[in-house]
């Protein structure tokens, strides 16, 4: 039952059909690209302040497919139709949220390296960003899983769902970029933390709220 | 055919701040057709989200036995997908079924993405997802929109087929349905 799901999943993240997923990573390598010309070439306030663009880039980049997450398949009854098969909404959303975080954390680790050598960020805090976006992404993907469920069945969900992801992310975001700091272990680690307990609440949440939905 | 039975009493259903029906009371057992008629927005589709369980009545009971399947307007199936791949998805959640796709006169369809079908041919792959369900209890909420009047005869006889295999069918439509053993109510006659 869970491989079906999965497969299908991964096959709408992955394939383009449900928003392109290199879509994201341009974007998150286009603010990367920006920065610099923003706030001109100086080659160490860009290395001070380079892991935390990355970050914030990182958690804008994981907003852009919110719309798509949760919302089609509500409209096109595929819930109402894995509910009488006797398959929990709870299992869909925390299947839902591994494929999207398939889909968008381990590219986003990816691109951090290109990104990395835009803004001129030594090797040793590559390494502290990479080991912060490895615990924190499954965090941004289990907020990006629940208000996609929640505002699936709104008018302008997408907006509202941008909107809505920003204040959840900000611990993650306080430890994850926290943890840059030269004796910033526990930041990681508390980072983590964060994101096992979201993905834990999140199947039960989002499941929850797409029952409210059906019942509306 | 898992045994089946459905049966509603004193059933009474409030959309928003309007109540739709009061009152309605029918019993359903194994090999029988029912036909909720009706004028659309009456509350044809809402009775039968509540005998799937969906919403709750606001007041009396339903009394269920057995699986249920349900085919709406939604056809949940992928629309960029080729209908083939579409419908196998579903038949790896419900396991390997007699193939009835080819008496749906589905087959040369399956290299068509599902976004291309027209009405009447959605409807037809929704059947054939219904069928790979193989539950007892048949929800079906205007099954015969947009079909021609090969494919009404088509529905029918595959409904009428299941009824007699032992299996329930009710059937939500605006429109007459011809059926053997069919009994109908107006929705309209226990509008509150």
């Amino acid at each position: 039952m869970i491989a079906p799901l999965l497969r299908r999943d991964l096959a709408l993240l992955l394939g383009g059909r449900r928003g392109n997923p290199v879509l994201p990573l341009l974007f998150f390598l286009a603010v990367a690209m920006l920065f610099p010309f923003a706030v001109g070439p100086d080659a160490v306030l860009l290395a001070r302040t380079g892991g935390g663009v990355i970050w914030v880039a990182a958690l804008l980049a994981a907003i852009l497919p919110l719309d798509r997450l949760i919302a089609p398949d509500l409209e096109r009854g595929f819930f109402d139709q894995w509910a009488l098969r006797g398959i929990a909404e709870e299992l869909v959303i925390a299947i839902r949220m591994v494929a999207h975080w398939l889909s968008f954390g381990p590219p986003l680790m990816l691109a951090a390296l290109p990104a990395a050598a835009l803004l001129g960020i030594s090797g040793e805090t590559l390494a502290r960003v990479e080991l912060g976006l490895l615990a924190g992404t499954p965090g941004l993907a289990a907020i990006g899983v629940l208000i996609a469920a929640l505002t699936a069945g709104l008018r302008g969900g997408a907006a509202l769902a941008g909107l809505l992801l920003i204040p959840l992310a900000v611990p993650i975001l306080i430890f994850g970029a926290g943890a840059l700091a030269a004796d910033g272990g526990s930041g990681i680690a508390l980072c983590g933390a964060i994101s096992l307990l979201l993905a834990a609440i999140a199947p039960f949440a989002g499941g929850a709220a797409v029952r409210a939905a059906r019942d509306a | 055919m898992q045994a089946c039975r459905l049966a509603v009493t004193d059933l009474a259903c409030q959309r928003g701040e309007r109540v739709l029906f009061r009152g309605l009371s029918f019993a359903l057992h194994a090999g029988s057709a029912f036909h909720i008629a009706g004028p659309n927005g009456i509350g044809k589709s809402s009775l039968l989200r509540i005998l799937a369980g969906w919403l709750r009545p606001l007041a009396g009971t339903v009394e269920r036995e057995g699986t249920i399947a349900l085919l709406d307007e939604r056809t949940a199936l992928d629309p960029h997908q080729m209908l083939g791949k579409a419908l196998s998805f579903w038949q790896r959640l419900d396991g390997p079924a007699d193939n009835e796709a080819a008496r749906l006169g589905l087959p040369p369809l399956w290299d068509v993405p599902v976004r291309f079908l027209s009405t009447g041919q959605k409807k037809r792959a929704g059947f054939a997802r219904l069928l790979g369900q193989g539950a007892p209890i048949w929800l079906l909420d205007e099954p015969l929109n947009g079909l021609d009047q090969d494919a009404v005869r088509l529905i029918e006889s595959l409904t009428a087929d299941h009824c007699e295999a032992g299996g329930i069918c009710v059937i939500a439509s605006h429109q007459p349905v011809n059926l053997p053993m069919l009994t109908s109510i107006e929705l309209a006659e226990y509008a509150a």
